[in-house]
């Protein structure tokens, strides 16, 4: 019969026009998870960048806090070594938890308190640790938004076709995961 | 109703706005015209006069209205509050980041403008970030930016625009017609018509509902809760907005340069108690009420 070749030829082009759109689908959320991606390593670089500037700082006011510097410095340099995603997740929860130390240390210099080159660097990495977060926020609602589709029927059929895989999300603090339900 | 739709239903809207905008304008034109005998020329200068304001406005009603309410670039130095809160929610929104402007104004307020997202800017006034914390800042910035990916700016802007050319045209006809009147009191050409009557007459049947329709189009209730609610998501902390609109509402004196044309674009009315703006206005109150605000971020 004609008309039943018709329709399967009419099936055919419709399953080719969904595959093109899902496949192009997929490349959009996979390169903006990547541009994402790039955008957490340049707060995370800034961050590193501003951290021997204040360990020189302070050192000139707290001499004997040999430890909290190593710390700093020993969390710093495994934050510029770090490859993948948990790693510099974990590289950059370690860096928080020692900068928390130094600026506790710091509590008990006034003179350093006043330095306003300290001020001013305290209020950097304050300012680059908020856009740490928010640039992971990004990025993590752009792989929720990549692994839903890569999960869901019928995308996950064409997801493993090209072998898309779902993406890592990149892990925040403990006293980051604070739960928010938005309603209006 | 989702962002998408309120993308797609905010671009119509402003397709409307100026295919209303235009056949209006001309058409009154065209009467003004017909009153001094010579139509057609006075509706091509409608044509020409709406169509670069519409043209103008899109492109341009940026410029204006920061010109408008005197605003200047922030400076990284000066405001740093500001604009690195302007930085990191233009980070969580994944748009580029906004022009930031300051106004000299004591009263604070803040408010977006700009046709679409590569195009954003966001204006606060000294007042705001005087009184602001970050998490404060963050959170009005978060809404202005919202208001911004969801196209309401381009509505809201565009309306501020017209609705100002409009204002300016009325007074100007008025004006001109008012001493036409007092010279051509014995021309026959009035045909002993009172030119005042036939003013007031074009300004109930054009004026009046084109300009109370324009303002409708750009006020939206349910736009203000949107927004609040992609702020909270953003910043994820809706406290920071609910404090500071608290703040916003609690503060006794409204804005010294704020103008009918421009008042529904604030973050809060800049209109406050006692002072009173265009009657026009006040018929559509521009904003929700903002104790109801509070209470719906306050419960997020």
């Amino acid at each position: 019969m004609i008309s039943t070749g018709f329709i399967l030829i009419g099936l055919a082009v419709l399953l080719v026009f969904y595959l093109i759109g899902s496949y192009n689908g997929f490349v959009i959320l996979r390169n903006r998870i990547q541009e994402a991606l790039s955008g957490i390593d340049v707060q995370l670089k800034r961050r590193a960048d501003l951290i021997p500037n204040l360990v020189e700082t302070v050192k000139g006011y707290a001499k004997h806090e040999k430890e909290v510097f190593e710390n700093v410095t020993k969390a710093r340099s495994s934050l510029m070594k770090a490859d993948t995603l948990t790693e510099k997740a974990d590289a950059n929860n370690q860096l928080s938890g020692a900068l928390k130390s130094l600026f506790a240390v710091a509590e008990a210099y006034p003179e350093l308190k006043a330095n306003t080159n300290f001020e001013d660097l305290q209020r950097q990495l304050e300012d680059t640790e908020d856009k740490v977060a928010y640039s992971r926020q990004f990025y993590n609602s752009n792989v929720l938004e990549f692994n839903s589709k890569v999960q869901l029927f019928p995308g996950n059929i064409v997801a493993n076709m090209f072998g898309f895989k779902i993406a890592e999300f990149f892990a925040a603090t403990e006293e980051e995961r604070k739960k928010i339900d938005v309603k209006f | 109703m989702t962002i998408y739709s309120q993308i797609s239903s905010n671009k119509q809207k402003t397709f409307l706005i100026f295919a209303l905008f235009i056949t209006l304008f001309t058409g009154f034109f065209y009467l003004i015209g017909l009153y001094y005998g010579d139509g057609n020329s006075y509706l091509t200068l409608g044509i020409i006069i709406s169509l670069i304001t519409s043209v103008g406005s899109y492109y341009f009603s940026d410029s204006l209205v920061l010109f408008s309410v005197g605003a200047v670039p922030a400076e990284k130095e000066k405001h740093f509050n500001f604009y690195t809160a302007g930085e990191n929610m233009s980070i969580a929104a994944g748009i580029p980041m906004p022009k930031l402007y300051v106004v000299n104004d004591e009263s604070p307020n803040a408010f977006a403008t700009g046709r679409n997202p590569q195009h954003a800017v966001v204006c606060a006034t000294t007042g705001l970030l005087e009184i602001m914390d970050r998490a404060e800042l963050e959170g009005v910035i978060a809404h202005e930016l919202s208001h911004i990916k969801n196209y309401d700016m381009l509505v809201m802007t565009v309306v501020s625009v017209l609705v100002g050319t409009i204002s300016l045209v009325a007074d100007w006809i008025m004006r001109s017609m008012w001493w036409g009147r007092l010279d051509d009191r014995d021309d026959d050409r009035n045909g002993g018509r009172s030119p005042f009557l036939f003013i007031l007459l074009i300004v109930a049947l054009v004026i009046a509902p084109l300009t109370a329709t324009l303002i409708q189009l750009a006020i939206s209730r349910k736009r203000e809760y949107l927004a609040d609610a992609d702020a909270a998501l953003l910043t994820r902390r809706p406290i920071g907005l609910a404090s500071a609109l608290e703040k916003i509402s609690a503060f006794p004196r409204g804005m010294k340069r704020a103008t009918t044309a421009t008042a529904h674009l604030f973050i809060s009315n800049p209109f406050k108690k006692g002072r009173k703006g265009d009657w026009l206005v006040n018929l559509f109150s521009t904003h929700p009420p903002i104790e109801e605000r509070i209470r719906v971020l306050r419960e997020m």
